[in-house]
C-alpha cells in the first residue's frame, strides 16, 4: 500500500518504520479502581494503510491506549511507563499545545455514541468546518465547500441539506456518518474508531463499516478500530490485537487468528460468535398452541399539548402470529421495529389498541380483575438491561419472593422458595440475604431468571434479554435459558435485535420491519433461504457473515 | 459506615454541622439561660455589647436584652423552619408520586395546579396570606409550606417519572403487586435521597422566609424573633448598628451552615454523581 | 402557523393562570377572619358604615358566593381593582403609578444579576480545583444565605452611612429638581444599591447553576468530540460548553422572576424605593387588603411576563424546540 499523503513530517527512512509503535506502555488507574493498571506493559505496532482491530470485551482496557495516544485520557488515569511514537515521535511527551496540533489534522477520531457526539446547537456544517478552523486553515467559504465535499464523500443522502441540519434531524448512521467525515476533514494519516458501530442497527452497522473500510483504502489511511465483535474483526481487520484486562493476550493477522486462535480466551469469544451462524433443526417440540396472537394494532400517538399538531408512529400493524407449548419462537428486528412494543403487549405491560392475545384458548384482553391478573401471571418477563431490573434497596430474596407474596404466599414460604429458585438459576441460595449491587451483570441476569420463575409461569418474554451482556457472558446465560426450558418445560418468546443470538437459542423466527411481519418461518429455514428481502438485508449485514460463507458449506454438512 | 465518612469528607459539611448543632443547642438551652420573656425591659436602651457586664450583646431600643432575643429566636426560626417543611413535604410528595406514578390526566391536572402556584410570586403569596389570615405560627407555618411545596412535587414527579419505566417496576407490576405496594415499596424508597437533600435546603429558605415576613411586621406577636429584631432596629441603623448585625449574623450562620449540610449530605447520597454543585 | 399557535397557546395559559388568581384572591377575603366588607375597606372600624355599605352592594355580598364571584370577576375584567380607601385613589391608579420604579428596578437586577451569575458561575467551572474557584463559590453560598433585606441594611450602612458613597434611599434626590439627563443619571445613583442588594441572592443562584451546568456539559460526549478536533480550549468552553449549558439557566432564570418581584418588596421597602413592594408594604401596614391584592395580582402579572419573556429565549437558543413545534 502507497502513501498517498502529504507527509511533511516523515523523512525517508521512517517510511518503512511503523506509523505507530506502542512500547511498554502502562497506564495506571484512579486509587479504589479494580485493578492497578488499565493497560498494563502492551505493545503494539500500527503500518500505515492497515486496520488494526483491537479486541475486548468492556473492562478489557482496549479504549485506553488510543485514548493515551490522542491526549484524551479520562481524570485519574495516567501514563505510568512506555512510550506512543508516532512517526518516531513519542506523542505522550507532548505538550498540550502540541497534542492539539495532531489531533484532527494528523490522528482522526470517532466515537461509539453518534446520537451523543455531535453538539446538539449547532449545524453539521459548522461543526465540520470548525475542524479546519481550528487549525487555521482555509477561508470560511472554503471549509463550507470542503464541508459539503466531505458529506458527499462520506454518502450522506442530501448533503446540501445535511449541512444546514442540527443533529437531532439526523439518523444515528448519518450522525456517524458525519463523524467520519469530521474526523477525515484534514486526511489524517491515522484513523482511530471506538466501537463506532456498537451503538448502531445491524443494517447501519454494515453500511458504516463498508464506508470506513472504503475510505480507508481510497486514502491510504491507517484504521485502529476498537470493537467487542469478532464479527466486526472478521469483516474489516488486516491484523487483530486482543486484550483482556489490560494485557494482550493474542496478536497477529486477521484470518490467522480467527481460524486458529492460540489463545483459550480468543477462542472462547470467537465460538461465543455461533461460526456458522445457521441455527440446527431443532425439535419444534409439542405442537399444542399456548400462546395466539391475532390482528394486534397499536399505534403512539403523541399529544403535542393544544395547538400542536398530533404526531403518529405505528408500532404494530395486523400482528399475527401462535406460539407451541415449550417452543422457543424469536422475534428479530432492528429498533423502531415494534418488537419490543410486541412483547410488552403479551405481558401486558402495553395495551395493544385492537386485536386479541389468547393464552391458552383465553383471551387475556377479555379478562378483568382477579382473572386476568391470574391469568397473566403465567407470562413473565425477562428484562434487558440487569442493572435496572433489580431494585437497589431490595435484597435478592425478597426480589424474587414479592411476586408469590403478592399473590396471597405466606413471606416465610416464599422466601425458601427463593432460595430454591437461586440454586436452579445456578447462585448460591445465600445470595438471597445480598442487595443486587454485589453482583456482576451475569449473575443479575440469571436473579431476573429467577424472579421471572417465581410465579410459575408457562410462557417466558426475553426481551433482549442478554444484549446488554458481554459475549461470554451471553453463552453462559443462553445455555441456562435453554436448559430451563426443557426442564420446566416452559416456552419462550425471545426477542433480539441480534440474529447471531436469535439463531443460538430459537426453534422459530418472526422477522419485523416497522411494525409488520415480514417474514415468519422456522428458524433453520429462514437462516439458509431467506424469502423477504429485508431478511436477507439483516442477514447479509451479520458482520463476518460473508467471511464465513466461503468456508460455510463443510459446516452446514456437518450438521 | 459509608455513609458517614463520605459526609465527613466534604470538610464544608462538617462546618456546618458543628454550627447547626450550637444553633440547635442555643434554642433548647435558652428556656434555662433566660427563663424570663425576651419580651422584657432589663436594662436601659441602647447598650452597646459589653458595655455592662451580663449584657453580652447589649440591649434594643426598649431596653431588651439582644442575647435572650436571640436565643429565643433561635428555637422560633429552626421551629418554623422544620414545621413548615414537613407540611410542604406532606403535600408535595404525594402530589409528585401520583402525578408522576399515574401520569395521563391525572398528571395533567396535578401538575397545572403546581405550576400555578410556582408561578404566583412565592413571597408575595406569603405575605398576603399571612396577612389576611393574621400573623400567627400557625398561619406563617401554613403560607410558608403553602409557597414551597411546589419543587417538592416537580421533583418527585420527575423521580418517579424516571423510575417507574425502570424494568424492576414493571417486574413488580407483572408479579401483580398493587400500585399503592409499587408505589411505596418499589418506587419511593428509590426517591428519597433528593428529597432529603432538598428538605435541607428548604429548611434554610424557610427560615430565611420566616425572618422576611417578621422584618415586614408580619410575625407572631407573641414570639420573638430574628427578622423581628432586625425590622425593629432598621430606623436606629445610625445609632445602633449592632441591633441589626446581630441577628443577621445569627440568620446568615444558621442558613449558611443548613446548605452546607445539604452539600454533604448531596455528596454522601449521591456518591456516583462526579460533584460539583 | 406553528408560532402563532405557539403565542396563543402561552397566553391562552396566562389568562388561566391569572383567573385562578382573581378566585383564590376572592376565596381569601372570605377566609379572613371577620365581615369581608370590613376586610376589603381595611381594618374593621377604620372604614366608615357607609363606605362598607357601598362594597356590601357593590359585591352583592348577601348574594350566594358564585353571585359575588361573578361579581367580583366581571369588575376585574373591566379594570376595575376596586378603591383603596386608606389612599384615597383607585386601585388601579396607585399600582400603575408605581409600577415603572418596580420594573426598572426588578429589570436592572434581572439583568445585573443573570449576567455576572453567568460570569462567575463560567469562572468558577473553569477553575474548579483552584483557589479562585472556590473562593467564587465560597462568597456565592454566602450571599445565597443572606437576608436580602438585611444585605440591603448592610449595603446601606457601608455605602452610605460611614462611606457616603451613594445615596441610601429614595428614587431621586428630593428638591434637586434635575430634569433630562441629570435627572436620569441621578435615578441611575439611586438605583445602584437597591438592584444591587436585590440582585445579590439571585447571582448567587445563576452562579451554582452556571458552574453546575457547565461541569455537566463538560462530561459530555461532544465536548470529547471538539477536543479530538483539535480545537482550543478556550473555544470548546465558549462555543460548545457554555452555550448547552445556558439552557437550563434560561429556564431557572424564568423561574426566579418570580421570586425577584417578591424580593423586591423587601429591597423597596429598606430603600423607601417608590415601586410596588414598597406600595405592598404601606398597603400591610395600613391594613389595605384590597390594594394588597391588586397588587398581588400585578406581581403575578409581572411573573408571567418574565416567564414569557424566557421562553421566547429559550427557544431562539435551543433549535431542538422550533422543530418539534413545526
Amino acid at each position: 500500500m502507497s502513501e498517498l499523503s502529504r507527509n511533511e513530517g516523515a523523512s525517508a527512512d521512517a517510511s518503512n518504520a511503523p506509523l505507530l509503535r506502542i512500547e511498554r506502555l502502562a497506564l495506571s488507574l484512579p486509587e479504589g479502581a479494580d485493578r492497578l493498571y488499565a493497560v498494563d506493559n502492551i505493545n503494539y505496532e500500527l503500518n500505515a494503510g492497515e486496520i488494526l482491530c483491537v479486541v475486548g470485551e468492556s473492562g478489557s482496557g482496549k479504549s485506553m491506549t488510543a485514548n493515551a495516544v490522542m491526549g484524551l485520557l479520562p481524570q485519574g488515569v495516567n501514563v505510568a511507563q512506555g512510550r506512543a511514537l508516532f512517526h518516531g515521535q513519542d506523542v505522550l511527551a507532548l505538550s498540550e499545545i502540541e497534542h492539539r496540533e495532531l489531533r484532527g489534522q494528523r490522528i482522526g477520531m470517532i466515537f461509539q455514541e453518534p446520537m451523543t457526539a455531535l453538539n446538539p446547537l449547532m449545524r453539521v456544517g459548522e461543526q465540520i468546518a470548525e475542524v479546519f478552523e481550528a487549525h487555521g486553515l482555509l477561508t470560511s467559504k472554503a471549509r463550507r465547500e470542503r464541508a459539503l465535499a466531505l458529506l458527499e464523500e462520506v454518502r450522506l443522502p442530501d448533503p446540501q441539506a445535511a449541512l444546514r441540519a442540527y443533529p437531532f434531524e439526523l439518523s444515528g448512521g448519518q450522525r456517524q456518518r458525519v463523524m467520519i467525515a469530521m474526523a477525515l476533514a484534514l486526511e489524517p494519516e491515522l484513523l482511530i474508531a471506538d466501537e463506532p458501530t456498537t451503538a448502531l442497527d445491524v443494517t447501519t452497522q454494515a453500511q458504516i463499516l463498508h464506508l470506513v473500510k472504503d475510505l480507508q483504502t481510497r486514502r491510504g489511511m491507517a484504521v485502529m478500530f476498537i470493537t467487542h465483535d469478532f464479527g466486526v474483526v472478521a469483516e474489516i481487520a488486516d491484523r487483530v490485537c486482543v486484550m483482556r484486562m489490560g494485557k494482550i493476550v493474542e496478536m497477529g493477522e486477521a484470518r490467522d487468528v480467527l481460524e486458529r486462535p492460540q489463545h483459550d480466551y480468543t477462542r472462547a469469544l470467537i465460538e461465543a460468535i455461533p461460526g456458522d451462524a445457521v441455527p440446527p433443526t431443532r425439535d419444534a417440540g409439542d405442537t399444542k398452541p399456548l400462546l395466539s396472537v391475532s390482528g394486534l394494532d397499536k399505534v403512539y400517538r403523541s399529544s403535542g399539548g393544544w395547538f400542536q399538531p398530533k404526531r403518529e408512529v405505528v408500532a404494530l400493524d395486523g400482528i399475527e402470529f401462535s406460539l407451541g407449548r415449550g417452543e422457543t419462537l424469536g422475534i428479530v428486528g432492528e429498533s423502531g421495529s415494534g418488537k419490543s412494543t410486541l412483547g410488552r403487549c403479551i405481558v401486558g405491560l402495553n395495551t395493544p389498541d385492537s386485536g386479541e392475545i389468547s393464552l391458552n384458548g383465553v383471551d387475556l384482553r377479555a379478562l378483568e380483575g382477579r382473572e386476568l391478573r391470574e391469568h397473566r401471571q403465567r407470562i413473565q418477563m425477562v428484562f434487558q438491561d440487569p442493572y435496572a431490573s433489580l431494585n437497589p434497596r431490595i435484597k435478592v430474596g425478597m426480589a424474587i419472593a414479592q411476586g408469590p407474596i403478592a399473590n396471597g404466599v405466606p413471606k416465610a414460604r416464599a422466601l425458601e422458595q427463593a432460595r430454591e429458585l437461586l440454586a436452579t438459576v445456578g447462585l448460591d441460595a445465600s445470595a438471597a440475604e445480598r442487595f443486587p449491587h454485589e453482583f456482576s451483570g451475569g449473575q443479575r441476569q440469571r436473579i431476573g431468571i429467577a424472579r421471572a420463575l417465581a410465579l410459575d409461569p408457562e410462557l417466558i418474554v426475553a426481551d433482549e434479554a442478554v444484549s446488554a451482556l458481554d459475549v461470554s457472558i451471553q453463552a453462559q446465560v443462553l445455555a441456562l435459558l435453554d436448559r430451563l426450558k426443557q426442564e420446566l418445560e416452559l416456552s419462550l418468546l425471545f426477542i433480539t435485535h441480534d440474529l447471531r443470538v436469535a439463531a443460538q437459542i430459537c426453534d422459530r423466527l418472526i422477522v419485523m420491519q416497522k411494525g409488520r411481519i415480514v417474514e415468519h418461518g422456522s428458524a433453520r429455514e429462514i437462516f439458509l433461504s431467506p424469502q423477504h428481502a429485508y431478511t436477507r438485508e439483516l442477514l447479509e449485514a451479520i458482520p463476518g457473515r460473508q467471511d464465513r460463507r466461503e468456508t460455510a458449506p463443510a459446516a452446514v454438512g456437518a450438521i | 459506615m459509608n455513609f458517614f465518612k463520605r459526609f465527613a469528607q466534604n470538610r464544608g459539611a462538617l462546618v456546618g454541622l458543628i454550627i447547626l448543632a450550637l444553633v440547635v443547642l442555643l434554642a433548647l438551652l435558652a428556656p434555662f439561660l433566660y427563663p424570663d420573656s425576651p419580651w422584657r425591659m432589663v436594662q436601659r436602651p441602647f447598650l452597646a455589647p459589653g458595655e455592662i457586664a451580663g449584657f453580652p450583646l447589649g440591649t434594643d431600643t426598649m431596653g431588651r436584652d439582644v442575647a435572650a432575643g436571640l436565643a429565643h429566636g433561635a428555637w422560633v426560626s429552626l421551629l418554623i423552619g422544620l414545621i413548615s417543611t414537613v407540611v410542604a413535604l406532606a403535600i408535595g410528595v404525594p402530589l409528585g408520586a401520583l402525578a408522576g406514578y399515574f401520569g395521563g390526566k391525572i398528571d395533567d391536572a396535578l401538575m397545572r395546579f403546581t405550576e400555578f402556584f410556582q408561578t404566583i410570586p412565592n413571597f408575595a403569596l406569603a405575605i398576603v396570606l399571612v396577612a389576611i389570615l393574621e400573623p400567627s405560627t400557625v398561619s406563617i407555618v401554613l403560607a410558608i409550606a403553602i409557597v414551597s411545596w411546589p419543587p417538592v412535587a416537580r421533583l418527585v414527579r420527575g423521580e418517579f417519572l424516571s423510575i417507574k419505566h425502570r424494568e424492576y417496576v414493571e417486574a413488580a407490576r407483572l408479579v401483580g403487586q398493587t400500585h399503592r405496594d409499587i408505589i411505596i415499596k418499589q418506587i419511593l424508597p428509590n426517591t428519597l435521597s433528593p428529597v432529603i437533600v432538598l428538605a435541607s435546603l428548604m429548611v434554610a429558605t424557610a427560615i430565611l422566609l420566616e425572618s422576611s415576613l417578621s422584618f415586614l411586621g408580619l410575625g407572631d406577636p407573641d414570639t420573638m424573633s430574628w427578622g423581628y429584631m432586625i425590622g425593629a432596629a432598621r430606623t436606629v441603623m445610625r445609632q445602633a448598628w449592632w441591633l441589626s448585625v446581630i441577628p443577621g449574623v445569627a440568620i446568615l450562620l444558621t442558613v449558611l451552615a443548613l446548605n452546607l449540610v445539604g452539600e454533604g449530605l448531596d455528596d454522601a447520597l449521591n456518591p456516583q454523581l462526579a460533584r460539583a454543585r | 402557523m406553528p408560532y402563532l399557535s405557539l403565542i396563543l397557546g402561552r397566553i391562552g395559559k396566562a389568562v388561566i393562570v391569572l383567573l385562578a388568581i382573581l378566585v383564590f384572591n376572592f376565596f381569601l377575603i372570605h377566609a379572613a377572619p371577620g365581615d369581608p366588607a370590613a376586610v376589603m375597606a381595611g381594618e374593621a372600624g377604620a372604614a366608615d358604615e357607609q363606605f362598607l355599605e357601598d362594597l356590601r352592594e357593590r359585591f352583592g355580598l348577601d348574594q350566594p358566593l358564585p353571585v359575588q364571584l361573578w361579581r367580583y370577576m366581571s369588575g376585574v375584567l373591566q379594570l376595575d381593582f376596586g378603591y383603596s380607601y386608606r389612599q384615597q385613589m383607585p386601585v388601579l391608579d396607585l399600582i400603575l403609578d408605581r409600577l415603572p420604579a418596580t420594573l426598572m428596578l426588578t429589570g436592572a437586577a434581572f439583568v445585573i444579576s443573570l449576567a455576572l451569575g453567568i460570569l462567575a458561575g463560567t469562572l468558577a467551572a473553569m477553575r474548579v480545583k483552584r483557589p479562585s474557584g472556590s473562593i467564587i463559590m465560597g462568597l456565592s453560598l454566602l450571599f445565597y444565605a443572606t437576608p436580602l433585606y438585611w444585605v440591603a441594611m448592610m449595603a446601606v450602612l457601608i455605602f452610605s452611612v460611614v462611606l457616603d458613597w451613594l445615596p441610601a434611599y429614595g428614587y431621586a434626590t428630593v428638591g434637586a429638581g434635575y430634569t433630562g439627563l441629570a435627572h436620569a443619571g441621578d435615578v441611575a445613583v439611586h438605583l445602584i444599591l437597591p438592584a444591587l442588594t436585590l440582585g445579590l441572592f439571585f447571582m448567587a443562584v445563576y452562579t451554582r447553576m452556571t458552574r453546575t451546568s457547565m461541569l455537566s456539559v463538560s462530561q459530555q460526549d461532544f465536548v470529547k468530540t471538539a477536543r479530538a478536533k483539535g480545537l482550543a480550549p478556550g473555544v470548546i468552553q465558549r462555543r460548545h460548553i457554555l452555550r448547552n449549558a445556558l439552557l437550563p439557566i434560561i429556564t431557572l432564570a424564568g423561574l426566579q422572576a418570580g421570586q425577584m418581584v417578591g424580593g423586591a418588596v423587601l429591597t423597596e421597602t429598606v430603600f423607601a424605593w417608590p415601586g410596588i413592594g414598597r406600595l405592598m408594604y404601606e398597603a400591610l401596614m395600613q391594613r389595605d387588603y384590597n390594594l394588597l391584592l391588586g397588587i398581588f395580582f400585578f406581581c403575578a402579572l409581572l411573573v408571567i411576563l418574565f416567564n414569557m419573556l424566557t421562553d421566547v429565549i429559550y427557544r431562539l437558543a435551543d433549535p431542538r424546540i422550533k422543530q418539534s413545534a413545526a
